[in-house]
């Protein structure tokens, strides 16, 4: 299979692709994020210490809880390539450790089908801001956060500071959330 | 939700990255089931983790894998939520005992006051305590880091009262002996990655007994 080389997209259509697969079993829409995603949780578990075997198994693991967990994803608390990372790390951990990991309670959706376009689309500009931030950090920063989420760090190593300015996004997923309460409450 | 003591940005960089010792995985986790401050604060630093995979270098999977993974979604099952009761402890902890705290095989420390472990791996230990209420846990300082989450009623302690949801951060500097409210007994899950330092002789003797 060639690398893949296709220009990135914006996050609203992967978004879509999500709930293509959610709404209609859409395989097409599947096969576009599979191409996209499946080649890049490969590679995020290699940097991550896994061999090769295991990342294309946890790889693929990750793409089939996609496919079953669809009805879980929520656009304004978490980008389409959000909610994928999270999927592969806890495919990770659970490869590494051979155990389930702890998860959070799923949140239940609300009685509105939908959440507020709005909102989704205010997360993933929040979303394309960090990816930015993130870019124009100095060296030294950058490589503390890289080696962090490459698991190169323990946990009394995390720095409590890292310069990362995620004060707004984490407002828009707070608001995400009182919304989603307000609705469940009604 | 009133939770007013949550985690920080270290603990929720730990697990967004999927660094941390079980032990402190599963604290985190019925944590960010009671708080959706606590929620808001990890997701934010998922997606972080989002944009590092993003420009990882792509490793190509292999020919039949997309085949191979429809394969597997056929043989698998959609996942279907159930609703969820109103439990004392969150379902992360819940997964441990095979239910509510009604499942727990409490072991007695004494003086009314009760544990149970969690089977986590070693890196670090998970315990569920019981305090009744009024009720004091000895006196005791850190070695390492010290989580404590609050599932049922209260303690006050040096540093301040913490209820249901709320979650102590402690470390070598925190001498602490925190007491359960009057309202009711306290349950929390407490989490070390280092054995605890008792201030009093008799809890140091007991201590590898009880493995606390």
């Amino acid at each position: 299979m060639a690398r893949t080389t296709e220009a990135p997209r914006p996050e609203a259509d992967w978004s879509r692709k999500i709930l293509s697969v959610r709404d209609t079993r859409d395989e097409g829409a599947f096969a576009e994020l599979f191409a996209h995603f499946a080649p890049r949780i490969k590679g995020f578990l290699i940097k991550s210490g896994a061999s090769a075997t295991m990342a294309e198994e946890c790889a693929q693991e990750a793409m089939v809880t996609l496919w079953n967990k669809a009805h879980l994803f929520d656009p304004s608390r978490a980008s389409a390539a959000t909610w994928i990372f999270t999927i592969a790390r806890n495919k990770k951990i659970d490869a590494f450790r051979r155990a389930a990991r702890p998860e959070p309670e799923d949140l239940p959706w609300g009685p509105e089908p939908e959440p507020e376009a709005a909102d989704a689309m205010a997360l993933q500009q929040e979303t394309q801001k960090l990816a930015k931030a993130i870019e124009e950090l100095p060296q030294k920063q950058r490589d503390i956060v890289r080696r962090a989420y490459f698991g190169d760090l323990s946990h009394a190593e995390l720095a409590e500071e890292t310069g990362l300015p995620l004060g707004t996004i984490k407002s828009r997923i707070r608001l995400a959330l009182t919304r989603l309460r307000q609705t469940l409450s009604e | 939700m009133t939770v007013k003591h949550v985690l920080n940005d270290q603990l929720a960089m730990g697990y967004a990255a999927g660094v941390l010792p079980e032990a402190f995985d599963v604290v985190v986790a019925a944590h960010l089931s009671l708080s959706d401050e606590a929620r808001a604060m990890v997701s934010s630093y998922e997606a972080v983790g989002a944009c590092l995979m993003e420009d990882c270098e792509c490793f190509d999977m292999k020919p039949d894998a997309f085949a191979s993974t429809l394969n597997r979604i056929k043989q698998s099952d959609i996942v279907v939520e159930k609703p969820k009761a109103k439990n004392v402890l969150p379902e992360p902890i819940q997964k441990y005992f095979g239910g509510d705290v009604d499942k727990v095989k409490w072991k007695s420390l004494g003086g009314g006051v009760k544990q149970a472990i969690l089977p986590t791996d070693s890196k670090a230990q998970a315990r569920l305590l019981y305090i009744p209420a009024g009720q004091s846990v000895p006196d005791h300082g850190h070695r390492g880091l010290e989580l404590t989450l609050v599932l049922q009623g209260s303690f006050a302690d040096e540093v301040d009262h913490f209820g249901r949801g709320d979650l102590e951060i402690a470390n070598e500097e925190l001498d602490h002996q925190p007491v359960a409210g009057m309202e009711a007994d306290c349950i929390c899950l407490a989490a070390t990655d280092a054995p605890l330092r008792f201030n009093g002789l008799i809890p140091r003797i007991l201590q590898p007994f009880f493995k606390i």
